[in-house]
């Protein structure tokens, strides 16, 4: 029992990433931007707070270092992408290089290194009295720690943002089709730019928490295509920030299942059969092909992609 | 100029790289009044418009309202100014609610306010006498609907100057009688309303005044009881045109049945019928037309004969040949030959970016025998081309996009007469031509249709359907409502059988 309730726990734990990226991500496809460069915007965060992290040991510091970095990082991809129209998906394989890139060759003098224990106090977890107390759920979601509720509370918000306020409506309206937005006499472009922006801010937290909480080293690589499970992550969630909470914590316990259990053998008959640590490694990429074949096959109108996603706008086209 | 004009345009030029759209423009509205704008397609009418409306800059000229000079530099000095456009693509969301349509650009509070923003939007149409439900998804409208949402969100920003861009081509006649009812209202409260057009009794039944471009220029400005149909013809397309299609009875004794459709049935993908139980026959020598509010199932009836939609039910035959099962190609080995003019020319029809010599020779490469292309024969096979339908190409190895609206259609249409087809689909074949290029394309169908051919014609101006097809199939929501002979009925017969009554219903009530 107490096995199980840790073993949710740390799924929950490697959800948390995947959850602020897909939200990072969910905000640039809303409002018309397909963003496949979210492991390069995760890395650098990572980089880039973990750097500061280290330097100074101050948590909100590095937090906002990281979530700034990779924002600087996705306005060059709102620049290419909006200011010059260029294609997408090219911008966004280009900027997951380059991001992939220039944490690994900035991050080279931080790896060994280990931050102080009081800065690993107070971004690891924290036990929240009393509800501690709740069983089960209790361990799962109150002994995590501050970055795992700022994920769940940003998910809230993003969905009541998204659904209730008009500005909201706004930039789903640039989404689906920027020349009704337009000729409403919306500035398309500051939309694109701000969300984008923002959305880049989101992965750069995913990326924190990887470097700062979960590990909290610098390696090599230390998003390890995380990124690309939340492009796929969003699509599994329709776009709905609710639903890509299931979704994350769904991928943490197939990561959770990889880590735990490196083996797992059993017997059929005279037969032992066990399934090797690579097999079950592949688990959440084979998930990943399979619920988007699944939901490609969904057929609500409410559920399919923005319908400008992956365009550019230009007024004078005709 | 009239010193009651509350809208002037004077002088506006604009050019699309080496194309100009609007050169020297002259254009003014008043308070209180329905003014047409009147010309062919490409004559700039709707560039002039969406200069007003902000969408595009002019390059030179001066805009005036009420007598001050005012830079219009983007959609929100427009709205600002109290001008609002309904375009002729749709500006809206189809996953958004009509309210939300509405709504969204305009309301600066930080939250939505659903049900007082439908309550406003209720009293508004209640004011104008709009039938709209604001809690409606868009995607659920007809196309009659989606307009209402169009003119209302103008409205609802304030404007009184409201400018339509075709506002009748998708509608049916008693829409259109409903959508003008609701524009002279609006022309009692003042407002200004400019209503782009290339339909002569629409202008005459509409309009206070018309004013007509031709390339680019505007030509004049008429008061419309001053002025016959035949003038602003002439005006319009610079000489004097004879706007009557020739339509010639052929002996039925001639006739056979070449099409036999028996109870077809067509879903989409998600399961929603398009086309239910349909059963008609074509004969050589006919032009068989169907007309239908848009969406109605027109694009799946062709796709379906032309092997591209999966039937779900149901035969189609042709010259006794079961069609259903066998594909494309299966088809050409069989021999039979099937012309097929697709609604959307570059998409499904020609591709763009190949000349015209390989558009030409991509029906009929398999006949073709060696590896490489024999391109002196596919050159012959255009320039013949060329020839005979009088296209302004410069030569052969022109891409086709590159081609006028009209070229484009001539090039499509010849490739598919070229393989002698025994039946010829033509789904909106003169949508975007001039009044030359449409009749071009009417005297080439009827033409196949005196060789022989039985022709399957989408169309969606019912005076074009009547004067054209022998007879008239209806759709409504994927039912056929009834196959009329063309000349016994009146267009608002098949305007009630487009809204869904059925034939025999219609014709016993009128009785």
């Amino acid at each position: 029992m107490n096995d199980l309730v840790l073993f949710l726990q740390l799924a929950v734990q490697l959800g948390t990433p995947l959850l602020f990226a897909t939200l990072g991500g969910i905000l640039n496809d809303k409002v018309g931007n397909l963003n496949l460069g979210i492991e390069g915007m995760m890395m650098v965060g990572a980089c880039a707070g973990f750097g500061v992290a280290y330097h100074t040991s101050s948590p909100l510091l590095s937090i906002v270092t990281a979530g700034v970095a990779s924002l600087l990082l996705s306005l060059l991809y709102a620049l290419v992408t909006v200011t010059f129209k260029g294609n997408q998906t090219v911008t966004g394989f280009a900027i997951t290089i380059l991001g992939t890139g220039i944490a690994n060759f900035s991050g080279e003098s931080l790896s060994g290194l280990t931050l102080s224990p009081s800065f690993i106090r107070i971004m690891g977890i924290q036990i929240i009295p009393v509800l501690i107390n709740i069983p089960i759920l209790g361990t799962v979601l109150f002994s995590q720690s501050y970055l795992f509720h700022l994920s769940l509370w940003l998910a809230f918000g993003l969905y009541f943002y998204l659904k209730k306020t008009n500005y909201g409506l706004i930039m789903r309206m640039v989404g689906e089709n920027p020349a009704a937005a337009d000729t409403s006499g919306i500035n398309t472009t500051s939309y694109k730019y701000i969300h984008i922006a923002l959305g880049g801010l989101l992965c750069g937290l995913g990326g924190a928490f990887l470097s700062l909480v979960f590990v909290p080293r610098w390696q090599d690589n230390i998003v390890a295509g995380m990124g690309w499970i939340a492009v796929a992550l969003v699509i599994f969630s329709t776009w709905n920030p609710i639903k890509a909470i299931f979704g994350s914590y769904l991928f943490g316990l197939l990561r959770a299942l990889s880590i735990k259990y490196q083996n797992i053998s059993f017997r059929i008959g005279n037969n032992d059969i066990s399934i090797t640590s690579q097999i079950i490694d592949m688990l959440p990429y084979l998930l990943t092909i399979v619920i988007l074949v699944l939901t490609t096959l969904s057929k609500k109108r409410e559920n399919q992609a923005p319908a400008w996603l992956g365009k550019s706008y230009f007024r004078e086209d005709r | 100029m009239a010193t009651d004009d509350y809208v002037v345009m004077q002088n506006i030029c604009k050019a699309f790289g080496k194309v100009t759209a609007n050169h020297g423009v002259n254009f003014s509205v008043k308070k209180g009044e329905i003014h047409a704008l009147l010309g062919e397609n490409g004559s700039g009418k709707s560039t002039l418009m969406n200069i007003l409306a902000g969408i595009y800059a002019q390059d030179s000229g001066t805009i005036t309202i009420n007598g001050k000079y005012v830079d219009i530099n983007c959609p929100k000095d427009a709205i600002d100014l109290g001008i609002g456009m309904v375009h002729q693509h749709f500006k809206q969301v189809d996953v958004f609610t009509a309210a939300e349509n509405i709504i969204g650009g305009h309301s600066r509070s930080l939250f939505i306010k659903k049900n007082k923003n439908c309550q406003k939007i209720e009293t508004l149409c209640a004011r104008f006498g709009f039938n709209l439900d604001p809690r409606k998804m868009t995607y659920r409208m007809s196309v009659s609907e989606k307009q209402t949402v169009e003119i209302v969100k103008a409205l609802f920003r304030g404007a009184t100057v409201l400018i339509l861009d075709e506002p009748t081509a998708v509608l049916t006649p008693q829409e259109t009688t409903t959508l003008f009812e609701t524009l002279r209202n609006m022309r009692d409260e003042s407002c200004s309303i400019i209503i782009i057009t290339h339909k002569l009794n629409e202008v005459m039944d509409i309009s206070d005044r018309v004013t007509v471009l031709r390339k680019g220029e505007s030509l004049c400005t008429l008061n419309t009881v001053e002025t016959t149909p035949e003038q602003l013809t002439e005006l319009m397309v610079g000489h004097a045109v004879n706007l009557h299609i020739p339509f010639r009875k052929i002996n039925e004794d001639k006739k056979a049945v070449k099409l036999e459709i028996q109870n077809l049935t067509v879903k989409a993908p998600d399961g929603k019928i398009k086309l239910d139980n349909i059963s008609f026959s074509i004969k050589s020598h006919e032009i068989f037309g169907i007309a239908g509010i848009a969406g109605s199932g027109q694009k799946e009836l062709c796709e379906a004969i032309a092997g591209l939609q999966t039937a779900d039910a149901g035969r189609i035959l042709l010259e006794g040949k079961e069609l259903i099962s066998l594909n494309p190609s299966e088809r050409l080995g069989k021999g039979i030959s099937i012309g097929f003019i697709p609604e959307d020319r570059l998409g499904m029809g020609l591709a763009g970016g190949l000349t015209i010599e390989e558009n030409i020779v991509l029906k009929s490469y398999q006949a073709q025998k060696s590896f490489f292309m024999d391109h002196r024969a596919s050159r012959k096979a255009a320039e013949l081309l060329i020839e005979e339908y009088q296209v302004s190409a410069s030569n052969t190895k022109q891409t086709v996009r590159s081609l006028s609206g009209g070229n484009i259609q001539k090039v499509l249409l010849g490739r598919e007469i070229s393989q002698n087809p025994t039946l010829l689909i033509a789904a909106y074949p003169v949508r975007g031509l001039d009044i030359a290029a449409s009749h071009f394309i009417y005297n080439e169908l009827n033409k196949q249709k005196e060789r022989g051919v039985a022709i399957l014609l989408i169309g969606e101006d019912l005076d074009v359907l009547t004067s054209l097809c022998d007879r008239i199939g209806v759709l409504h929501e994927g039912r056929l409502m009834g196959i009329i002979d063309a000349k016994s009925r009146t267009k608002e017969e098949i305007g009630w059988m487009m809204l869904g009554q059925k034939a025999e219903e219609h014709h016993a009530k009128s009785c």
